[in-house]
């Protein structure tokens, strides 16, 4: 197939999502990290990152998000903030807390750090400690949250939202207020790495779903201009019409992963595509010349029904890689839409919402021994 | 994790028009105060975008030229006035109505949280 992109056409990136490491201290089955992570140990070096962040930044990248796995494993985090700061970047940290200290806090703070996003699995330590699978990390979290304040970071919390922890979201919205929270992403989880092998154990139901709203609105109501502010997310399942997923591939984001893989989203590695490499190529390269980055960008490679909808530029065809986790073609129109010919898969998913899973939970792990069997009690996730 | 993009402009328009007689008191009490922004926001010029951008988590808010050059003198010592002052001095072909305008701008960037006040 042909790329009638124009080079005029395309703009530049505006967010960088920086997968510093896929290294991370928990566990949790919701990832959306890849599901084989062997390179792991072919990390980026300190001069390889520097190098990408100064070109994004020189082609107009503004938002610079570190993430991983967990960013606080990289010991030249403060090193690449600093070197962000310099650049103009607004510079966020996607962490779980696990492993900060009040040295690095204040470190990071001296470096220019902007914000701070800390995740929670729930809003008690038994099912947080269990989702995550390690012992304390609640206890960790709680006490990162209040250095967060106190160093006087912006504090967005994120909790990731599933059939695990969905029934206690009045919890959440309390413990955000407590934690004192500027924004509050109540995420429903969305299903690609992980999250998709453990999708059984994942889906809440729409019932469920309601409720969660629900609660939320009432939350909502009763704040009257205080307290964090809640964003809910719900999941595109339940949804007739797709997310404009990534405002459009190759339009606003780029990510690169640890071993320096260039991407037009963080999950698009499961596609069957080649993607370059940034120690290969500079980032202005890649961004405007690369096959990959061209093929999904314009409408000349939609499919019926969407080369004829008038909503195409409203979500660009929905996701590729959920059109490919679900149909196995990633070239087709996403099936959450209900003008897709695969919508039926959708609702044979959410159906099955609710029931038992047939196969256990898998926790995430680098190690492929250990990858299947883990969890501090297998047994007690079907509990909760 | 998620990901928010927030992009959206600044209309021109922002006008004082239409402000409830409370609301014009309001204001002008707010006058003898120093607004300044908000810790989430960070203000900088951005060049690929060629405009004046608010950055907070995860997001972007680019300004017009006329906000930019409101939100570049906020700092939180000068107060609202001292402000129209220094913009009928850069600006001396604005429009008579160049406070109202300033004032009704800082009163939507409050209500925004773009801005507080220091009590």
């Amino acid at each position: 197939m042909s790329n009638e992109v124009s080079q005029d056409t395309i703009t530049p990136p505006l967010w960088l999502l920086a997968e510093i490491t896929y290294q991370c201290p928990l566990h949790c089955p919701y990832c959306s990290n890849p599901v084989n992570m062997e390179e792991t140990h072919n990390e980026l070096s300190t001069d390889h990152w520097k190098r990408v962040l100064t070109e994004a930044r020189e082609m107009g990248a503004v938002q610079l998000g570190f993430s991983g796995g967990e960013p606080l494993l990289r010991k030249d985090l403060e090193q690449l903030v600093e070197h962000a700061r310099e650049l103009g970047f607004y510079t966020n940290l996607i962490t779980s807390g696990i492993g900060m200290t009040e040295k690095r806090i204040a470190k990071l703070k001296e470096a220019g750090l902007d914000h701070i996003q800390l995740s929670f699995q729930a809003a008690n330590a038994e099912i947080n400690d269990l989702i995550g699978n390690k012992r304390h990390s609640f206890e960790q979290k709680l006490k990162i949250a209040k250095l967060v304040k106190q160093y006087d970071y912006p504090m967005v919390l994120n909790f990731c939202i599933t059939a695990q922890n969905i029934h206690e979201i009045e919890d959440v919205l309390a413990l955000s207020t407590t934690l004192n929270a500027d924004f509050v992403e109540l995420a429903t989880v969305q299903y690609y790495g992980w999250a998709y092998e453990n999708r059984d154990h994942l889906l809440p139901t729409a019932a469920q779903l309601k409720e969660a709203e629900d609660a939320v609105n009432r939350y909502r109501a009763k704040q009257q201009d205080s307290g964090p502010k809640f964003i809910f997310v719900t999941p595109d399942y339940y949804e007739s019409r797709p997310k404009a997923c990534m405002n459009g591939w190759g339009s606003t984001f780029l990510t690169v992963t640890p071993d320096g893989s260039a991407l037009p989203c963080h999950s698009a590695k499961i596609l069957p595509l080649t993607f370059p490499n940034v120690k290969a190529r500079s980032v202005h390269d890649i961004w405007f010349n690369d096959f990959s980055f061209n093929h999904f960008r314009g409408d000349s490679w939609m499919p019926s029904p969407c080369k004829d909808c008038d909503e195409k530029d409203k979500d660009f065809g929905g996701c590729r890689c959920q059109a490919y986790l679900l149909t196995g073609d990633m070239n087709k129109t996403d099936p959450v839409c209900s003008k897709s010919p695969d919508h039926h898969l959708m609702k044979s998913i959410t159906d099955k919402a609710g029931e038992k899973p047939s196969k256990a939970i898998k926790y995430r792990s680098v190690d492929k021994k250990t990858r299947c069997e883990y969890g501090l009690n297998a047994s007690q996730s079907y509990a909760i | 994790m998620t990901m928010s993009n927030s992009q959206d402009s600044v209309s021109d328009n922002v006008t004082g028009s239409g402000l409830t007689q409370e609301l014009t008191q309001e204001l002008s009490q707010k006058l003898a105060k120093a607004p300044k922004l908000n810790r989430l926001f960070r203000l900088q010029f951005e060049k690929a975008q060629d405009c004046h951008v608010l950055l907070f988590p995860e997001g972007m808010i680019k300004l017009n030229p006329s906000a930019a050059e409101i939100l570049t003198r906020v700092d939180g010592v000068k107060t609202q006035q001292e402000i129209c002052d220094e913009l009928r001095v850069a600006f001396p072909d604005a429009p008579e109505d160049l406070d109202e305008d300033v004032k009704a701008f800082l009163l939507h960037a409050e209500e925004k949280k773009w801005v507080v006040y220091v009590e």
